[in-house]
């Protein structure tokens, strides 16, 4: 049933869009592609908040660091300076994304993994802030104002200028994240990392070393979310730090929740009604974030298990 | 460098400091007490200061709005704890956090409904304008130093509250067994929702306090909540005496790294390479130190020694 559900709502990723850019209007295209790069940031975060259990508030950062590795280049390139990494190689630009996000991720993973519970939740959105106050304070990125990506990054046999190129690099990639994610929760690794969710003590007793599964997994989820971010700094060519904003991190888990989290497919079907119901409440009126706030309430009061749930009629794993 | 820059420095620290501890003891009160974690609470803090802003320009006096506002945030805090605090209680926290982070779009957008778009402006009465010159011929603005001075006795009046009543002594008792207390015959439900009332009103006295500097705007709540964060993080959550300090030591580091570590940077490097570095270090400064509390001691500088 599940499995049923996940073809469906793939092969409708793959299909619906093309044929409304085609035929109706380009606009949905742009949704579309926002809706898999978000989709890839969430599937990334579902990795540790729903399979393990580490209620993360930060995940924005990453997406954040990752277009800005790509922005950064992209500037020195054009403006000079910094030779060492002034380039729009897609490539380079992609593994700065990666590399940046997982040694963020580590860096600040070995401090609050520490940590339990809610000292968690916070320190995580704690670290997010961090990382938006740095680009806030830099000064020749743009700062507050943010930084346009003139050009994109560049990569062999695709354009990236081409809205449906960029768009099936996002929905691939999605697909390869999901894919990632699935080989991982069903591995050893991922065994415990479930393992540890559900009960600390007795993996430790077992002998796991579960701060460094835990850490392992952060940084997997972390790099993977970065290159979501590269991909979102090319598909929006304007990046700020307003796109690191602890509220985009609320977003994003919201997404996996809403969709029915530690599912395969539930951070897509979540990141697919995030954006829907965005467009649909935004252009009907501009006071859209009461119904949507009252609707999050909602969703957390009364229905548990997500989308994932509604529609097989099983909740989430919990 | 000289002196007076830096006792007025200081002075706007210990200021940030009280206001930070006002926000961050409702938030620590909430937690240690009803095990419930509040993103919401700094949409408190900016309700607070606009109730205040409308109030200011209906009654004619800051002093008299502050007065009237207090108790009408006490009341939107009491509303957020029956209608969305209330059934989480039993769940755990990653339902609390979205809850809340929806809570905070709905009044931000209610704020958005009922005082439009743009910041607001809350003027002072003529005497709180001036300035006061401090022995040593330093000049301060008079309302900064009531800003300390409401600040301290607030921090007074909890900790009285909190350490010498009844009241006090029922929270205290909540926060360490809340079933034991409810066996007692006490009502832990009107217990909370006063709990959560009172944190409220911190917020909001905060709020009201900051507004004539800064002015009532929307996402006023959203930059300091995360600061509120950091300082109960350092602090240990749930300990109000630990709140205490690391709201004076985060509002006093905030501020003093924002204003001399270009100075200090000069000592050791050159001039072009202190200026570019020093806004950025100084914005993660705050972050740095909590994690660097947080590798020493994970639970916080004065951790509750309950729970």
């Amino acid at each position: 049933m599940r499995a049923g559900l996940t073809v469906l709502v793939m092969v409708a990723l793959a299909v619906v869009p093309p044929l409304l850019y085609w035929y109706a209007n380009p606009f949905y295209l742009d949704l579309a592609s926002r809706l898999v790069i978000l989709g890839i940031a969430a599937v990334s975060l579902n990795l540790i908040l729903g399979y393990g259990g580490l209620v993360s508030f930060g995940h924005a950062a990453f997406l954040g660091l990752g277009a800005y590795a790509v922005g950064i280049p992209a500037h020195h390139w054009l403006y000079g300076g910094m030779d060492a990494i002034a380039t729009t190689n897609g490539w380079v630009q992609i593994a700065l994304a990666v590399g940046v996000s997982g040694l963020f991720a580590f860096l600040t993973g070995l401090v609050c993994l520490r940590t339990r519970g809610v000292y968690f939740i916070m320190i995580t959105m704690a670290f997010a802030q961090m990382i938006y106050y740095l680009i806030v304070s830099i000064e020749e990125y743009g700062g507050d104002d943010g930084l346009v990506i003139d050009t994109r990054s560049e990569l062999p046999f695709i354009n990236l200028d081409d809205p449906l190129q960029l768009y099936f690099l996002g929905y691939v990639s999605l697909l390869v994240a999901m894919l990632l994610v699935r080989m991982i929760v069903h591995s050893r690794f991922g065994m415990v990392l479930q393992g540890a969710k559900g009960n600390e003590e007795r993996m430790i007793s077992l002998g796991y070393n579960i701060y460094a599964y835990r850490l392992v997994a952060y940084v997997i989820s972390g790099a993977m979310a970065g290159y979501a971010g590269a991909l979102l700094g090319n598909f929006t060519t304007f990046i700020s730090p307003e796109m690191m904003d602890w509220s985009r991190s609320g977003e994003l888990m919201f997404m996996v929740i809403l969709g029915g989290f530690a599912t395969n497919v539930g951070p897509v079907l979540g990141a697919v009604a995030f954006i829907v119901l965005e467009e649909v409440l935004s252009s009907w009126t501009i006071y859209w974030h009461l119904p949507f706030g009252l609707m999050l309430i909602g969703v957390v009061l009364f229905a548990r298990g997500g989308l994932v749930g509604l529609f097989t009629g099983r909740g989430g794993k919990k | 460098m000289d002196l007076s820059l830096i006792v007025i420095q200081a002075l706007n620290g210990v200021q940030l400091g009280l206001l930070l501890f006002l926000v961050a003891s409702g938030l620590t009160l909430v937690f240690g007490i009803l095990d419930f974690v509040n993103l919401a609470h700094a949409a408190l803090y900016m309700v607070g200061a606009f109730v205040c802003a409308s109030f200011t320009f209906f009654l004619g006096n800051f002093i008299w709005a502050v007065l009237a506002a207090l108790p009408v945030v006490a009341f939107v805090g009491y509303l957020v704890e029956r209608f969305v605090a209330r059934p989480l209680y039993t769940r755990d926290h990653l339902d609390h956090v979205l809850a809340t982070f929806g809570l905070i779009l709905v009044i931000d957008t209610l704020v958005h409904m009922i005082w439009g778009p743009a910041g607001i402006a809350v003027p002072l009465p003529d005497w709180l304008r001036g300035q006061i010159t401090l022995p040593g011929g330093i000049v301060v603005p008079s309302f900064r130093l009531l800003i300390i001075g409401a600040g301290l006795a607030a921090a007074g009046g909890l900790f009285w509250l909190v350490n010498h009543t009844r009241l006090g002594m029922l929270i205290r008792a909540g926060a360490s067994n809340r079933t034991m207390v409810s066996a007692l015959g006490i009502d832990i439900q009107m217990l909370f929702s006063l709990v959560f009332a009172l944190g409220a009103t911190l917020a909001g006295l905060a709020g009201m306090l900051i507004a004539p500097i800064t002015e009532a705007s929307m996402g006023m709540g959203n930059s300091i909540i995360i600061t509120a964060f950091v300082v109960i993080i350092v602090g240990g959550i749930g300990s109000m005496k630990g709140a205490f300090i690391a709201a004076l030591l985060i509002g006093l580091i905030d501020t003093l790294g924002r204003s001399f570590l270009d100075d200090l940077f000069k000592i050791v490097m050159s001039p072009a390479a202190a200026e570019t570095s020093a806004p950025a270090v100084s914005a993660m400064l705050i972050y740095i130190i909590m994690a660097l509390v947080l590798a020493l001691r994970p639970q916080g500088l004065f951790p509750p020694k309950v729970r």
